[in-house]
Order: structure tokens, then sequence, then C-alpha cells
């Protein structure tokens, strides 16, 4: 199977691999995927909680080189972003990107899913959070 | 013949950046389960046969015809020899899925008076499975083998799937993702008692192990030429002429060739370099086992010493001496396979194979999906030298440790998650 350039680039140079605090309260944590399956992706975002700012994302994928490549981009691309600028992140824009042949389009529709799945966490921990922030006042 | 595991090999053959240690010329091929290069010994001897001794061997009436005929009849013994058969017994085909489809449904249909039952096992190759489902569908019966967790079939499940109407069993000599040996002997004991019909596909076997028609009662025998150092495109099929003696209807009609079994014009010079190679096998095999072993080994050893969570799949004693496969838990092949892309080698995992699906062998063994996503197949040959073993066994080990910094799974089960009682979003897929 030949990889474009921009996979490989990605397999032998991922961007932001690693984990931030899944505790904490700024960090949304997604975890997609299934080993059965053969892929699995964790997406981390931290969120600045005055701007909704993604400041950091990292990840860690057991997958092909494609799904490596399809997830590294994906933190390349949530940096600097809203989290409402990173929730229209189609998986379409990452298969153009990577240039990912019809069976490899699966690894981008997890990326997708990934980036949402870590978002949707982090939301989910705002809205936990509020209640407490509206007792203390 | 075409193998379920599907081979990555480099983007180009001669592009890597990686600088090659000494003695060594990238990429490596360690892969020799899918084909084997051609012995120069092989090639030198068919190649006369393409311009000078061009004729055909059907020719009877002049020496064109004649010299082709001899070099085909000296092949047929030199085949016969390396297993144990007589010349006459050698059925020669286009390769070994011609040479299975000839022996399951000649028989099917020669034998459909005295039964309709056939009995083969689930980690065969797909050129028997395949057969065997188009023959379900024209009113036979079959039943699929389970192996045990080693991959070996279990006598006693054979001995009670045998009934009257049973015709035929078709075995595999030697697994062509796991290289585990079914036990050939036992099995045609069995045959023969029950007066059924025993063929194997040794296609990886034959001129790796011994093989011997006789003394392990088998009556049909796939061969093949590119997986034992000849060419591609040329076969044979072992028909044993007495005790019992079987006939086949042809799949293949015309001219009558190969006593009407096979029609076609012979492919002679390929026929020469089949012949040519079980004639080198017959006479080396013996050394050469031991020193594929032992590089096998030496591969063996080198990961497993430096790699934690790796998993050898199928028997290590009932084994081709070239094979090893195994898995890398917490690593997908195919990302491996793209990290060591100086190497060739096949992967189980199903981001390499056409369906999307992990090895059916791998599954067979009861390995978990995860493990057959996981899973390399090395296949050392007689090419093979002592310093790429090493150079394969430090890439491996590097690119898995690489991929494993990056694997979720590998950092979840160093916290002491139990992966197994995980949720996993992807689970309803």
């Amino acid at each position: 199977m030949a990889y474009s350039d921009k996979v490989i680039d990605h397999y032998n140079n991922p961007r932001n691999v690693g984990s931030l605090d899944k505790a904490s309260a700024d960090v949304g944590t997604g975890l997609v995927g299934a080993p059965e399956c053969g892929d699995v992706m964790k997406l981390q975002i931290k969120v600045n909680p005055d701007t909704n700012v993604i400041e950091d994302a990292k990840f860690k994928t057991f997958g092909c080189g494609s799904a490596i490549a399809s997830s590294s981009l994906a933190t390349e691309w949530v940096k600097g972003k809203t989290v409402d600028e990173a929730l229209a992140i189609k998986n379409t824009e990452i298969v153009k990107e990577l240039a990912l042949p019809p069976v490899k389009i699966h690894c981008s529709v997890l990326a997708e899913d990934a980036i949402r799945a870590a978002i949707g966490d982090w939301k989910k921990k705002q809205a936990a959070a509020k209640p407490v922030a509206a007792e203390a006042k | 013949m075409s193998t379920d595991v599907k081979t990555a090999t480099p983007n180009t053959l001669e592009s890597t950046e990686r600088h090659a240690p000494d003695g060594i010329k990238l990429p490596i091929y360690m892969d020799n389960h899918a084909t084997t290069p051609m012995d120069p010994r092989v090639l030198e001897e068919m190649l006369p046969y393409f311009m000078e001794k061009f004729g055909n061997a059907a020719s009877r009436n002049h020496p064109f015809g004649w010299v082709a005929e001899e070099a085909v009849e000296l092949s047929r013994e030199r085949i016969a020899k390396l297993i144990g058969a007589t010349a006459k017994e050698i059925i020669f085909t286009s390769g070994a899925t011609e040479s299975d489809n000839l022996a399951i449904k000649g028989v099917a249909e020669m034998y459909r008076e005295k039964g309709n039952h056939i009995i083969t096992a689930v980690t065969e190759h797909k050129a028997v499975l395949d057969t065997c489902k188009h023959l379900e569908k024209i009113g036979f019966r079959v039943t699929y083998l389970p192996v045990q967790k080693d991959g070996l079939v279990d006598l006693d499940d054979l001995k009670r799937a045998i009934d009257d109407k049973t015709i035929l069993v078709t075995m595999m000599a030697a697994n062509n993702e796991i290289g585990v040996l079914q036990p050939l002997a036992e099995i045609g004991k069995i045959c023969r008692e029950r007066g059924v019909i025993f063929h194997s596909d040794a296609v990886q076997a034959i001129g790796k192990v011994p093989v011997d028609v006789n003394k392990m009662n088998v009556d049909l025998a796939s061969i093949t030429g590119h997986k034992l150092y000849g060419p591609k495109g040329v076969g044979a099929l072992y028909v044993r002429r007495k005790n019992p003696r079987v006939q086949l209807v042809p799949i293949i009609d015309g001219g009558g060739h190969e006593r009407g079994m096979r029609s076609g014009t012979l492919n002679v010079p390929g026929i020469v370099g089949l012949g040519k190679a079980c004639a080198i096998a017959t006479e080396e095999m013996a050394t050469e086992s031991c020193k594929l072993a032992g590089l096998r080994n030496r591969l063996r050893d080198s990961i497993m010493s430096r790699l934690d969570e790796v998993y050898i799949n199928g028997s290590m004693e009932h084994r081709l001496p070239g094979n090893l496969n195994i898995s890398f838990a917490y690593v997908e092949g195919e990302s491996l396979l793209m990290g060591i892309n100086d190497i060739a080698v096949s992967s189980g995992s199903a981001c390499t194979s056409a369906t999307l699906e992990p090895s059916y062998v791998l599954k067979a063994l009861g390995t978990g999906d995860d493990l057959a996503h996981s899973s390399i197949r090395f296949g050392i040959g007689r090419f093979n030298t002592q310093a790429e073993v090493d150079y394969v066994a430090d890439r491996v080990v590097d690119t898995v440790q690489r991929l494993r910094e990056l694997s979720p799974l590998y950092e979840m089960a160093k916290e002491g998650i139990d992966l197994k009682t995980v949720k996993w979003a992807g689970e309803a897929h």
C-alpha cells in the first residue's frame, strides 16, 4: 500500500504525542474506537476557561499509519481554535489534507469522533462544575 | 499460490533513507511463505527451454518434441523422488490453487456415487476452503474441523467426523500463516483405515520438511514451484496410482495431456524449473532446515528477550523451520509494517487485507481480534543471513517500542487498567 508523503511525515514525526491530566477541569478526553477493530484514538484538549480557546492538544493512537496521521493532524488543527471552531472540523477535510484512499476514510471519521468526544467530555465537566460555582456565590 | 496475509512492500524498492549496516542490502526479503526468490541454479536449468529447446512435449514425431518430453519426464522423476512417489503419479498443473481444485473437485465428481461428505479444517488455505464452499452449493456436505490453540487438528475430532458418506479428507501439511505442521502420518492412517481418500495441500511443507506420501498414506498432494525457490505459474498434483488407485474427473478438458487428468500444452521451462527446485531440495533440505530453524530461533529470542507482551501464534514444536508468527500487544500490525518498511514481511492485521477482517487463521486459534491485528509473519528462507536476522530484530524492537509510546492501550495497560473491562465506543460497529 502506498502512503501519501503527508501520512508518512505524520507517522515518522507525529505531532503532540502524549497525555494531559484527565482529572483536570480544563481538560477534555476523547477515547474512541476499539482494540478488536484495530483502531483506538485518545485525543485530549486543554481549554482556556475564559476564551474557550483550545490551548493544548495531545494524542495517542493504536492503529495503522493513516489512523496515527489523522489523529496527529487533528491535534494540530484544533490547537488555537475555539471549541466551536474545532467542532466544525470535518473528516472530509482530513481525508483531503492527507490524501487518504477510500479504505482509510474510517481513520478520518475516527479522528473527527475523537475531537467531538474530547469536547463533549470537556463540556460535561463544565456543566458539572457550574452549579458548584453558583452555590459558592 | 496467493496467501491471505498481504505483504507490505517498501514504497520504492531502492529508496530507503536508512543506512544499511555492512553486509546487508536493503530492503530485506523475509516473506518466504508468500513466495520465494528463484534459486539461480533453477533459472540456469530453465533457460535453454525458452529458446533452443522450445519443443512441445506432446510432439511425438520429431526431436524438438522428444527433447522437451525428456526434460519433462526428468522433472517428474525429481518431484516424485522428493516425496517418495513414482514419476507416473505426478500431474503437472499451473500451481497449487489449480492442484487443490483438481484434487477436491476431481474426487468429489468421481466418487459422488459413493458419498457426498468432505472433511477439512478451518485453517486451510482459501484455495481449499473456497473449493469446498463451491461443492457445498452443489449438494456436497463439508465438515470444517476446528483447530486447537496450537493450530493442530484434534485427531479424535477427525475420527468422529468420518461417516459412511465421507469420500475425502483434505488437510494441509503446513499452514501458510503460522507454519504449523498437521500430523499427516496420523491423519493418513485414520483415512486409510476408514477407506477415505486423503488429500494434502503440501505447498508450504514440501522441500522444507520431509513429506513421504507412502509413509504418511497421502493419496493426493498439491505442490507449487514458487514456494521452494522455483518459478511461479507451475505446480503439480501427486495422484496415487495403487493401493488404492485414485481417479479424478478433470476440471480442464482438451487434448488429454497428463493421462487425461489435465489437458493443455505443458509449460516445459516451468516444469524443468520445478523439477530442478525439487532436486535441490532433496539434496539440501536436511542441512537447510537446520540452518533456518537456527536463524528463526535467533530472531525469536532476540525479539522476545527485549520486549514484553509478545506472543507466538501456533505451536513452536510442530512448525516449519523458517516460520515465526508473533503478536506484539498494543501495536497495530500495519503501522508496525510501515515502521519497518525496509523489511518485507506480512501482517494478519485487518488493515492489510482486502476484506478488512483480521486473519481467520489466528481467530481459529482463539487469538483475540486485538492480537490478530498485532501479528507479524516472518518467513525466513534460503537466502536470508544471520546479519539480516539481527538487523530485522533490532528494527522490530525499536519500532514496537516507539509505537507503544504512541499507543493509548499500552498506556492504559501500564496504568493497570484491564482492557477487557473497558467499554469501547467502537464496539457497536
